[in-house]
């Protein structure tokens, strides 16, 4: 039997010891290569979700096993894309790419500018490589985040509402060169959405959890192969996940 | 380009009209020149004793730059501190305002007393007077990082170090440079307020301010109005100086540095 890439073992989480937890009971196991995507309402622990998986806060039960190991110690095969691009504004965006690469001074310095060139040009950023953040538009950022996430080669991806505040049209271009990226790469990722369409586009499976406090309430199978295109949002395979994915969320809600 | 003309144009009237006015109460009221000197009367001054006009202006400089560039270094230390922890903060920071409320005129005669007049005497003045500026300003940069980046940098593993190398300093720059902005008015000020109570060591030899009071005691009055413009001109040195420092080093990423530019 193979270790899975996220485990999770009966993990709740409370921030004050009286008031409702934030989550409870979540026991998941995650394989690697999987697409997972996590819906749910406001206020339902994605966010704490994430964060506990990329260790920038503990669990309060139970525990989390990244690839066999605490989620401390796998922190370097792990990266985070947060729903801002949060880029250094002092920083062009091809160093803003190679940021973790500069703190880890692992490698020559000619090294990572191989790195991030490569990067650029698979992000199709190449062109404003010297330019800085500000000169940018939203979707522009989000690629520099997302290149950036990708400079250490991680394995394991997690990304809370990356493209949230990214307009309809660049946010299903983004979601296609994610799975474009995906297919050439291959990390396992957790991404955090509030839409049900974007969930169901990009995911191998999806959770719906259910708030108050924050458990799993049903976890769906995407059975659509990849790689999936634009047409894929057209195919009545879709539509019937998704309808039948919000009609989980509502009920979900309810809960 | 026509806009620009027209506005240089009608400034240009508007300071003649200024000085015209101020010829005009020389002439009805019949003033005496020891009260109010003519226009006139101040630029040939301002030419005839250039050389003396620019020696005061040198020294208040050093003066001011002394000081500013002591408060600083001994600030943005002082707000690297201060950005460790929260306790830290609130128990040493009311001492900040206390510095910036104290009346500079009240303690200089204990600066006086503790290292005499002079050259130090007054750049420590000046020090005073920019000190809480740069450390309420840089301190509240150090802080006021973006949680998700410093949670960023922690998952990439950064040392204490470049947590504030890479992310803490430069975010602060733009609050050092409000801070440095704010302090470059005060310097000139300040310079000069010291030096009329510390000013010289040598009589007759000294700063803006000295000669102020010197042109004052000996009734120069037209000298004295000089020495103003003079003061004037310093203060506004230093103000473009510090605006295009600020204006080298932000320019590319940050807005402050360029809104002028955009208007």
């Amino acid at each position: 039997m193979t270790i899975p890439e996220v485990l999770f073992r009966e993990v709740g989480k409370s921030f004050a010891a009286s008031a409702t937890p934030v989550l409870e009971g979540i026991d998941l196991a995650i394989e690697r290569g999987e697409f997972v995507s996590i819906i749910g309402p406001s206020g339902c622990g994605k966010s704490t979700l994430l964060k506990m998986v990329a260790g920038l806060t503990a669990c309060t039960t139970g525990e989390i096993c990244v690839n066999g190991m605490t989620p401390n110690n796998a922190r370097e095969m792990v990266s985070f894309v947060f729903q801002e691009p949060t880029l250094l504004p002092w920083r062009t965006v091809e160093k803003n790419v190679s940021l973790a690469l500069d703190l880890e001074r692992r490698t020559t310095r000619e090294a990572r500018a191989a790195t991030v060139a490569k990067l650029l040009e698979l992000v199709g950023l190449s062109h404003v490589a010297k330019h800085y953040p500000r000169q940018l538009s939203g979707g522009m950022k989000m690629r520099t985040s997302i290149a950036r996430a990708l400079a250490t080669r991680p394995r394991l991806l997690l990304m809370d509402e990356p493209f949230a505040a990214l307009d309809e049209m660049s946010r299903d271009r983004m979601n296609e060169e994610l799975l474009r990226l995906r297919e050439e790469q291959n990390w396992t990722v957790l991404f955090v959405t509030h839409s049900v369409a974007e969930a169901v586009f990009l995911a191998s499976k999806v959770i719906v959890l259910a708030p108050h406090p924050g458990r799993v309430a049903h976890v769906i199978d995407v059975a659509m192969p990849y790689p999936r295109t634009a047409a894929t949002r057209e195919s009545d395979e879709f539509d019937e996940i998704v309808s039948r994915t919000s009609r989980l969320l509502r009920e979900a809600h309810r809960l | 380009m026509k806009q620009r003309l027209w506005f240089v144009g009608s400034s240009v009237v508007v300071f003649a009209l200024m000085l015209l006015l101020w010829q005009a109460v020389i002439w009805v009221f019949a003033v005496q020149p020891y009260m109010l000197p003519t226009p006139w009367l101040v630029a040939k001054m301002v030419v005839l004793r250039m050389p003396d006009l620019l020696a005061a202006l040198s020294i208040t400089a050093e003066e001011a730059i002394a000081g500013a560039a002591a408060s600083i270094v001994v600030g943005v230390v002082v707000a690297l501190v201060f950005a460790r922890a929260e306790w830290i903060r609130k128990l040493f920071f009311p001492y900040t305002i206390l510095l910036q409320t104290v009346p500079v005129m009240a303690v200089a005669p204990l600066i006086i007393m503790w290292i005499g007049t002079g050259f130090i005497a007054v750049a420590l003045i000046v020090f005073i007077f920019c000190l809480p500026a740069i450390i309420a300003n840089t301190t509240q940069g150090l802080i006021s990082v973006d949680e998700n980046l410093v949670q960023l940098f922690l998952m990439n593993n950064a040392t204490p170090w470049q947590m504030l190398q890479k992310l803490r300093f430069p975010n602060s720059l733009p609050n050092l440079f409000v801070g440095i902005r704010i302090s470059s008015g005060v310097a000139v000020i300040g310079a000069i307020i010291g030096e009329l109570f510390a000013g010289s060591t040598s009589v007759g030899r000294g700063g803006l301010g000295y000669s102020i009071l010197y042109a004052q005691t000996q009734v120069q009055t037209a000298y004295l109005f000089a020495l103003v413009i003079a003061a004037t001109a310093l203060g506004f040195a230093f103000f473009f100086a510090v605006m295009f420092f600020e204006w080298l080093m932000l320019h590319h990423w940050h807005e402050s540095a360029t809104a002028g530019q955009r208007e």
